[in-house]
């Protein structure tokens, strides 16, 4: 059983854990594991050893503190590091090495910790099951079952937060889900957090309005602590809130909440899913929580569409500058310009990618864009405020995060793309609304985790933690 | 929105928009697909907007201007080194016609 991070960063600083040592084995399970279950896109050796050895030596001169201090930590792919190959999970950035860190990773390295590398993800964050990898990159593997998969699209990041036998957190992405989704298939804890909290400052976006970074861990307190270290204004980016920072790690559970337990996402979910979801939720009443339902008929059924059409919307201007010149992929300079991007960005997207670029470009495009585009824009607005409406009666909204467990791969290639789309229903709504949400395990099915989605009000992120801790105290 | 239906025109049209070249196998792969999401989409003609203003941001944002101050950038050396096109200290692109 690994230490939590909180016991690991005592230990190291005590003396009685070597930094140098501990991410040795790390990267060596990360790169023996890599062949089979395919969690990183990138390990990064090099940099990691030599932070780690700059680190220790700092230690030994009382020079280094820090809340993560010699924590390995690995980042989703479209998380820009330093030096570190950074793709986003796309053929069309091969080979760039961004020449500055993200303010996310800056400030977890600020804190001590140790990039070990970037983490498989569908492209561009392009997916619900890490299945829509770009091109040459393959699928990372569920850790409790390689036929299944880890969710998505931060699948990498989940997947080796559950596989590793080592104190690690993983810096997540969401905009729709994913850091929620593949946390629940694997086991683990996801914290997305309001939109805005965390710089998005070197993240290689999708949809700028939705996009959001957060944290993976092993328990609820190790994601918060590394939730405290990524958050905080940053004037890189204009979307940042200049909020007060507060201390996610030193908070305990909470008792007396009240609790809307959302039905119409419920009744869209398997039964075993809603059965253990049920359980954790009577476990808090008999703690001192009050629980009862609550209904937000218009995000059940219209959030899937709004999402997918601002989503894809924004993807497709986002992409527009992935062009084979400047930085990733390149070709031959041959014909002009139209041809030549058009050669580059057929070659280097996948299919995922092609298709939202297509819808997205549809929805944005003249004599359509009032119709699709400006109409989920409007649309979205009346979803925010169905939930404004409930968070003035309820302190947290909760609800399974996925309908089911995590899926064969075999199951996955049986369902179109908008069968896919549809097993967000649980997730899609907060994320459209930025609202901060964490997905906790609360008990398994036929062997496969499930996971309890607790949303709150927007810079509630202190109550979402609280709330966390207790779904997890009772589900022991 | 209506009930929209996605031909091979239209397709060809948004994929040159977007810049891609579709083969013969995604046109015949993607049409159907994109015909689903669409008219799966259409349920948001049932929800009265007419009262609403988008929410371009999912929350209330400042407009902020950075101080007009001098800040470090990147050198040339530094911005080309992701390149594989270049010449002389600059980007080198396709022809332009």
């Amino acid at each position: 059983m690994a230490l939590n991070l909180k016991q690991f960063v005592m230990e190291v600083k005590k003396g009685n854990i070597s930094v140098v040592e501990n991410t040795k084995k790390i990267l060596a399970e990360a790169e023996q594991s890599n062949s089979r279950q395919h969690y990183f896109n990138a390990i990064a050796k090099e940099s990691a050893l030599q932070q780690a050895k700059e680190i220790e030596a700092g230690i030994k001169t009382g020079r280094h503190q820090g809340k993560l201090l010699g924590v390995p930590i690995s980042a989703k792919d479209c998380i820009c590091a330093k030096g570190i190959e950074s793709r986003a999970g796309s053929k069309i950035l091969s080979g760039y090495l961004p020449l500055f860190d993200a303010t996310a990773i800056e400030k977890a390295k600020a804190e001590g910790a140790i990039i070990i590398g970037k983490t498989a993800q569908d492209e561009f964050g392009f997916g619900t099951f890490s299945n829509n990898t770009g091109i040459g990159f393959p699928k990372p593997l569920n850790p409790l079952d390689s036929k299944r998969s880890c969710g998505g699209s931060s699948g990498g990041s989940s997947g080796f937060t559950a596989f590793t036998k080592f104190a690690h957190a993983s810096i997540g992405q969401s905009t729709g889900g994913s850091i929620a989704c593949p946390a629940s298939f694997c086991g683990v804890v996801g914290l997305t957090p309001t939109y805005g909290r965390v710089s998005r400052y070197g993240l290689i976006d999708y949809a700028n309005s939705l996009d959001k970074i957060g944290s993976i861990g092993k328990s609820v307190e190790d994601a918060a602590l590394l939730l405290e270290a990524i958050a905080g204004y940053d004037a890189s980016d204009s979307t940042s809130l200049n909020e007060k920072k507060e201390e996610y790690s030193k908070l305990d559970a909470a008792r007396s909440l009240k609790i809307g337990i959302v039905k119409d996402f419920f009744s869209g979910c398997d039964s075993a899913v809603q059965k253990e979801c049920m359980k954790a939720i009577e476990k808090l009443q008999g703690n001192g929580a009050k629980a009862e339902e609550i209904s937000l008929p218009l995000n059940a059924k219209y959030g899937i569409a709004a999402y997918y059409l601002i989503s894809t919307a924004e993807a497709s201007t986002n992409l527009a500058k992935y062009c084979g010149m400047r930085y990733g992929l390149h070709e031959k300079l041959e014909g002009n310009f139209n041809e030549y991007f058009s050669r580059v960005r057929s070659s280097g997207f996948g299919k995922e990618a092609k298709r939202r670029i297509l819808l997205g470009t549809f929805a944005r495009m003249a004599g359509f864009r009032d119709a699709y585009y400006l109409k989920a824009m409007k649309a979205r607005t009346k979803l925010i405020n169905e939930f404004r409406q409930a968070f003035s009666k309820f302190d947290v909204l909760v609800n399974p995060t996925m309908p089911i467990v995590a899926p064969l791969f075999s199951e996955i290639d049986k369902l179109s793309p908008m069968q896919q789309y549809a097993m967000d229903l649980c997730t899609v709504p907060a994320n459209l609304a930025g609202l901060p949400h964490a997905s906790v395990p609360v008990g398994k099915h036929n062997g496969m985790p499930i996971g309890l989605m607790i949303t709150v009000g927007h810079l509630q992120e202190a109550k979402m933690v609280e709330a966390a801790l207790a779904v997890e105290g009772v589900c022991k | 929105m209506g009930k929209q239906t996605v031909d091979k025109a239209l397709l060809l049209k948004v994929a040159a928009n977007a810049r891609l070249n579709l083969s013969e196998e995604e046109i015949k792969e993607f049409l159907p697909q994109l015909q689903e999401i669409l008219s799966s989409f259409s349920k948001l003609d049932e929800i009265d907007v007419s009262n609403e203003k988008p929410s371009f941001q999912p929350i209330r944002l400042e407009n902020v201007m950075r101080a007009d101050k001098k800040e470090k950038c990147l050198s040339q050396e530094e911005a080309l080194l992701n390149s594989k096109n270049k010449k002389g200290g600059y980007f080198l692109g396709p022809r332009v016609t």
